[in-house]
């Protein structure tokens, strides 16, 4: 079940973050693309990262990840500072990664690829859950992965990292190119997934599903935090935002 | 005796029989090439050399431990494995992160040094190695005659080449190796020990070569340049199946085994070059190979 040994948000969130990201640079090849990013997230919440393309948002979900070529500053995940692990290293520390586009392996089966992650900790949903879930992967799972639809590929790639047992999520643009039912579905997932106690970093382009889902807004350009939103002053700073965001 | 299309079957059958056990040795060889390319995206130019050295590590042991041929057929593998896992550890993997190109270079000099040692240590002329008790002698199937060791390397090849396609397309740890093929950065994400996953698969195709070099031994002498004479044949085999094609490798594998086989029968003036004809004609028509998938 969703709700089985998960943290309670609540009790988390008094022992202080369970994210501190600190001076965190990166780079691609020569190119320098985060300058020193600075944020928190706590037990239970769902942060959305916005900003306009190329700010650096996935590359500030990369660079937690430990995906990108070279990254220095500090990332404390639950106490453990992972700049200097590898990224299965930082996996098996409860995180998950959902990459903008979505990383459904062509070689392999929609089981396959539904089973491939390894469990990480107790406290995975089940195969059933899943199904329960996103019914849709359950009709198709001897399929070629990459032969679902977009929406359902999302769905997979969601599905995969919630069987591990990862408890701190990274989604990047789930929404990106889905019709509006199948967002609606995302985000109901979403809100459920937060209200079972994970704690989730959400990139998005599309600030007004963000709105639905998150507790806070990060606004990233060129490469560092430049604004923190709560959601419950979204409307009262919706022209900052449009500014940022060049809406 | 009644012919068939104007050649007597015990020729026909026996060519038929020689085209199956080259294509034996081919299909093993290619898909050690196949995995190894794969996930390392690197032409193991010294597949060749590692073939040699199973054969060798077969002689070694017996020569000077008394090992015999089945407990060699398990512990030859296991030894140029390993010689594989120590070169990826230190030396490809340091080059990993350039042109892959660099790569075949590497495995291009390993391969010319580890032959050098051998034919200085060993000269060149062969060594004698006896076929096992056990499979000595053949039996005559009316229209043939097939030695029991033959039909043996081809058995044995089977098995070998299908269970490594089921290893690969059917089990947890082949989905691994599939999913880091394919996406090696997103796999690690998943908390799955890719650079040991490469390490091991290194390793395994360097094994297949080396179990290839043993079966090899009682037929061909055990000679420091047995590999690289079957190496440019087998590159042949990979390019025609499809670079990284692990179906593609088994499949044509034996059938270019069989083709080339036939080809000696019906046009022997052809039978060096027909391998070579269909990688041309295979190039150019589909650029990656006949089970390969585009870039």
């Amino acid at each position: 079940m969703l709700t089985e040994a998960a943290p309670s948000p609540a009790t988390k969130a008094d022992t202080g973050p369970m994210l501190e990201v600190r001076g965190l640079e990166a780079w691609y090849g020569e190119s320098h693309v985060l300058h020193g990013i600075d944020f928190d997230v706590r037990a239970g919440e769902v942060v959305t990262l916005l900003g306009r393309n190329g700010a650096g948002k996935t590359t500030t979900l990369k660079s937690i990840m430990g995906v990108i070529g070279k990254r220095k500053g500090s990332v404390v995940l639950e106490g453990t500072e992972t700049i200097g692990l590898p990224s299965r290293a930082i996996a098996r520390l409860g995180m998950g990664y959902v990459p903008e586009e979505r990383g459904i392996y062509a070689s392999l089966s929609v089981e396959e690829n539904l089973m491939l992650p390894p469990k990480v900790r107790d406290g995975g949903l089940s195969v059933e859950d899943i199904f329960t879930l996103f019914p849709n992967i359950k009709e198709r799972l001897k399929s070629q992965g990459t032969k679902l639809s977009g929406g359902e590929q999302q769905m997979l790639a969601i599905g995969r990292i919630l069987r591990t047992g990862a408890h701190f999520l990274l989604l990047d643009e789930p929404t990106e190119g889905l019709a509006p039912v199948i967002i609606d579905q995302i985000g109901a997932t979403i809100r459920k997934l937060k209200q079972d106690g994970y704690t989730i970093i959400l990139v998005e382009q599309n600030f007004r599903f963000a709105a639905t889902v998150a507790d806070r807004h990060y606004v990233v350009e060129q490469g560092k935090v430049i604004d923190m939103i709560p959601n419950d002053q979204l409307d009262a700073n919706i022209d900052k935002l449009h500014g940022y965001l060049g809406v | 005796m009644f012919e068939l299309l104007g050649i007597p079957p015990q020729a026909l059958f026996g060519q038929v029989l020689l085209g199956l056990i080259n294509g034996s040795f081919y299909a093993i060889l290619s898909l050690g090439l196949a995995v190894i390319f794969g996930l390392l995206n690197i032409i193991n130019f010294s597949h060749g050399a590692q073939y040699m050295m199973g054969a060798f590590v077969a002689w070694m042991c017996l020569t000077y431990l008394g090992i015999n041929y089945w407990a060699a057929l398990l512990l030859a593998p296991l030894i140029v494995g390993a010689t594989g896992i120590a070169i990826e550890r230190l030396l490809l993997k340091r080059i990993a992160h350039v042109d892959h190109l660099y790569g075949l270079l590497l495995t291009f000099g390993l391969a010319l040094i580890i032959q050098g040692l051998f034919r200085n240590q060993y000269g060149s002329s062969g060594l004698p190695y006896q076929i096992p008790a056990e499979l000595r002698g053949g039996v005559n199937l009316g229209f043939m005659f097939l030695p029991w060791y033959r039909g043996w390397v081809v058995v044995a090849s089977l098995i070998v080449c299908l269970a490594t396609w089921f290893l690969i397309e059917k089990t947890r740890l082949g989905a691994y190796l599939r999913a880091a093929t394919e996406n090696p950065t997103l796999t690690q994400a998943f908390g799955i020990n890719v650079p040991l996953l490469v390490t091991l698969t290194y390793g395994f195709g360097v094994a297949l070569a080396g179990f290839a070099g043993v079966l090899a031994a009682p037929i061909y002498s055990v000679n420091p340049n047995m590999g690289a004479d079957l190496i440019i044949v087998v590159f042949a085999v990979v390019v025609i199946g499809g670079m990284g094609s692990i179906l593609g490798a088994i499949v044509t594998g034996f059938s270019l085994g069989l083709i080339e086989g036939l080809t000696k029968v019906f046009y022997p003036e052809a039978s060096a070059t027909v391998i070579f004809i269909i990688m041309v004609l295979v190039l150019l028509v589909r650029p990656a190979g006949l089970f390969g998938r585009a870039a």
